[in-house]
């Protein structure tokens, strides 16, 4: 019978499954478990995992970390708001502050060295999207996010907010260098 | 109990005057609801284009926030709504339970759709489909929400009355019907997300007038993807259910195996929830143990369950056809099919749609690495029109074409635009599905007025491939709200003036489900499915290949842990 009627045969669990049926659930069923075992071998072999580490935190207490690295290691200022250019030494530890529209500040960092890149918002939640490289990370107000990056490549790179924040959530865009 | 039953003369279906009448209105409502969100889809798509940039910021996110809601709750929890009346009264052939109660929790629902939608259009609620805190809207933007749900709730409670109503009044005998099996799972996974709504929802409310001080942002949106991500699990059941219901009406199809196909939608209920993590893949403060379980299903149970309905449904309706003698090689069968009935060719192309394209996006982005390619980008949406436009939208549009005579009454006007108006829309949203994704993989963010970035003093340059995707979605969208507009006129001038049919013979009493003997004896051994197994492993051959090509881009990008 079909799909719109109750099964003909009152014990229909009895029923024999298709040969070809079977054989798909069987595929399907390996295809899904290779596909569980991936996250956990990345985790155990890759290199671009998302750390675990965060701790709460007010927006004060992130504010005061973020200026403490910009009065120290300050190289420059850029664009008419005088954006501090940071040069962190390698191993240390960043602050990236979100807040309604900018990213601050910009860091200057150097290849193949590790940041641990603390991430915050001061206001609403905010999207943090590197590019070109297409890293996207939510940025939550009272949450210090901890990542360990390694760029890679030298270049100029764009943070990009990616998640709504208003009006000018289009102007929202920072800037990373790597050297 | 006074109601009486109508059983109409085209399908023999028995329809219970009382439920009737609600399934038309919820239908009706869908569609209004639909409506609006069209016109906003236009104001959208016609601001993200990037040569046209239609709308100012505010008048964008405002257009925006109203898509979303009409779209994801409103057009399609009222039209679920009325699948759950119908699977349940009409399928088992039973009176509704308790229909002054039903038609309070319609009533409720309206209220609620059009406080929310003005409060959107009072223009100060401009806080998206998701209104994460701590952005605030007005609190009738969340009490309107609160009020659908609530009459949602009511209705889902009634869909499970009507089920002890049947079987305590005998209208049918042994199980229920698969595609109320399907429904039932629909509405159980519905009250799990309409709890998840309330529980975030109501102290947002309170937060919103000042009763509470501060919601944590992390906690609304693991409790806030309890209903935005689990509402979508509803539609995946309902249209799933649709499917197996289009087979059956269209090709008198019979499920390959009750048990496999029942055992699909008892995975559903157990592990679709667990995909709201699939959007706080990329937020702190989850360990990845969590995110790994969560985001998979528990080992991607119900991908397997998906991956079963994608094969059984086209595999039923293969064997009907075979059964009919359509015999020859591997595709005769799917190449005699009834390609001008639109309820087949939208049900056919909403299968093939929300697997390829929805189905493989969306594992490949609930990866808990690969996510972090993807979250926030207009991949996201270009993944969920695959799944709600191509997969729910356009199975409800099939079934429509069926209601009309049916629940209505009324022949279909325009046939000849019916015959091409699901590939109008649906393929056109297929390509739009595909270039959003394309522009997403590029990294063009979602939910964002101008991707050149105007006035921003560090500008960001998109790649010129991410313009022509943008260009492309413009173009592509534009012709699928042709053919959804289309669909509207067609469907409401039918239901307004289209020739009226034979109403069918109305009785006070039910006349109960009667099986045909068991065909023990001479059975008829079904056919076996060779053309769904060969689109079954092109299917997974397209899976594997996207899936590592993504895990190949993952590994190019900076070391992070």
């Amino acid at each position: 019978m079909s799909a719109i009627l109750p099964p003909s045969e009152r014990v229909w669990w009895n029923q024999p499954i298709d040969k070809l049926e079977f054989i798909w659930i069987a595929i399907a069923f390996i295809w899904s478990l290779t596909m569980f075992g991936m996250m956990i071998w990345w985790h155990i072999y890759g290199n671009q995992n998302l750390a675990n580490e965060t701790y709460k935190t007010t927006k004060e207490m992130f504010a005061a970390k973020a200026q403490a690295v910009v009065d120290q290691y300050t190289v420059r200022t850029e664009t008419d708001k005088q954006v501090p250019v940071v040069k962190p030494p390698a191993g240390s530890d960043i602050y990236l502050i979100g807040r309604l529209w900018d990213w601050w500040p910009i860091y200057e960092l150097e290849k193949g060295k590790t940041y641990k890149l603390h991430l915050s918002a001061m206001d609403y939640m905010h999207g943090f999207s590197l590019q070109p490289q297409n890293i996207n990370i939510q940025v939550h107000p009272n949450y210090d996010h901890v990542v360990k990056i390694t760029p890679t490549q030298a270049g100029t790179y764009s943070i990009v907010c990616n998640e709504y924040c208003g009006i000018g959530h289009h102007t929202m865009v920072g800037r990373v260098y790597v050297k | 109990m006074a109601t009486t039953y109508r059983i109409c003369p085209r399908s023999g279906l028995q329809f219970d005057t009382a439920a009737e009448k609600l399934m038309r209105f919820h239908a009706v409502a869908g569609v209004l609801a639909l409506l609006v969100g069209g016109i906003m889809a236009l104001g959208v798509i016609l601001t993200r284009w990037p040569a046209i940039k239609l709308l100012p910021a505010d008048t964008f996110y405002m257009v925006l926030t109203a898509h979303g809601i009409d779209m994801l709750i409103f057009w399609i929890i009222f039209f679920e709504m009325a699948v759950l009346i119908f699977a349940s009264s009409t399928l088992l052939r039973c009176r509704l339970a308790m229909p002054k109660l039903a038609w309070v929790a319609s009533i409720l629902m309206v209220i609620g759709a059009i406080m929310t939608n003005v409060a959107i259009f009072q223009g100060e609620s401009s806080v998206m489909f998701t209104s994460y805190v701590p952005m605030q809207a007005k609190p009738h933007f969340y009490l309107g929400l609160i009020l659908f749900a609530v009459g949602a709730l009511l209705i889902c409670f009634i869909f499970l009355g009507t089920l002890v109503v049947a079987k305590a009044e005998k209208t049918y005998e042994g199980s229920i019907p698969l595609v109320t099996f399907g429904a039932l799972t629909a509405c159980i996974i519905a009250i799990f997300t309409i709890a998840s709504g309330a529980i975030i929802l109501i102290p947002t409310f309170l937060w919103s007038l000042g009763y509470i001080r501060e919601i944590d942002s992390l906690m609304y949106r693991v409790v806030w993807w309890g209903l935005g991500h689990s509402s979508q699990q509803i539609n995946v059941s309902a249209h799933v259910a649709i499917w197996y219901a289009i087979a059956a009406i269209v090709f008198g199809a019979k499920p390959m195996s009750e048990k496999v196909s029942r055992t699909a939608f008892f995975l559903y209920i157990l592990f679709l929830q667990l995909a709201s993590a699939h959007h706080l893949l990329s937020d702190p403060g989850l360990s990845s143990e969590w995110k790994i379980v969560n985001t998979s299903y528990f080992m991607y149970f119900a991908v397997l369950a998906s991956m079963i309905h994608g094969m059984t449904v086209p595999g039923a309706i293969e064997q009907a056809q075979r059964l009919k003698g359509y015999n020859k090689g591997l595709f005769e069968w799917l190449r005699k099919a009834p390609w001008g009935n639109p309820a087949f060719s939208s049900m056919f192309l909403s299968l093939i749609g929300f697997g390829f394209l929805g189905g493989i996006s969306g594992v490949m982005m609930g990866a808990e690495q690969l996510n972090m390619l993807i979250h926030n980008t207009i991949y996201v949406p270009g993944h969920f029109h695959a799944t709600v436009v191509i997969g729910t939208t356009l199975a409800f549009m099939g079934l429509t074409y069926f209601l009309v005579p049916v629940l209505f009454k009324r022949e279909v006007l325009f046939p000849g635009f019916a015959k091409i108006q699901p590939y109008l829309f649906g393929l056109a949203m297929y390509v739009v599905a595909l270039v959003m994704m394309g522009a997403g993989t590029l990294g063009v963010s979602r939910r964002h007025w101008d991707m050149a970035f105007a006035g921003a003093p560090m500008a960001y340059e998109w790649p010129g491939a991410a313009y022509l995707m943008m260009g492309l979605t413009g173009i592509f969208s534009c012709i699928a709200i042709v053919g959804g507009a289309g669909w509207i006129l067609q469907i409401v001038l039918s239901i307004l003036f289209g020739k009226k049919l034979e109403e069918g013979e109305i009785r006070s009493t039910p006349i109960p489900l009667t099986l045909p003997a068991p065909t023990t004896g001479s059975t008829v051994h079904p056919p076996a499915t060779p053309g769904t197994m060969v689109l079954a492993l092109i299917f997974l051959t397209a899976f594997i290949l996207y899936y590592f090509v993504n895990w190949k881009y993952l590994s190019s990008l900076w070391g992070l842990s």
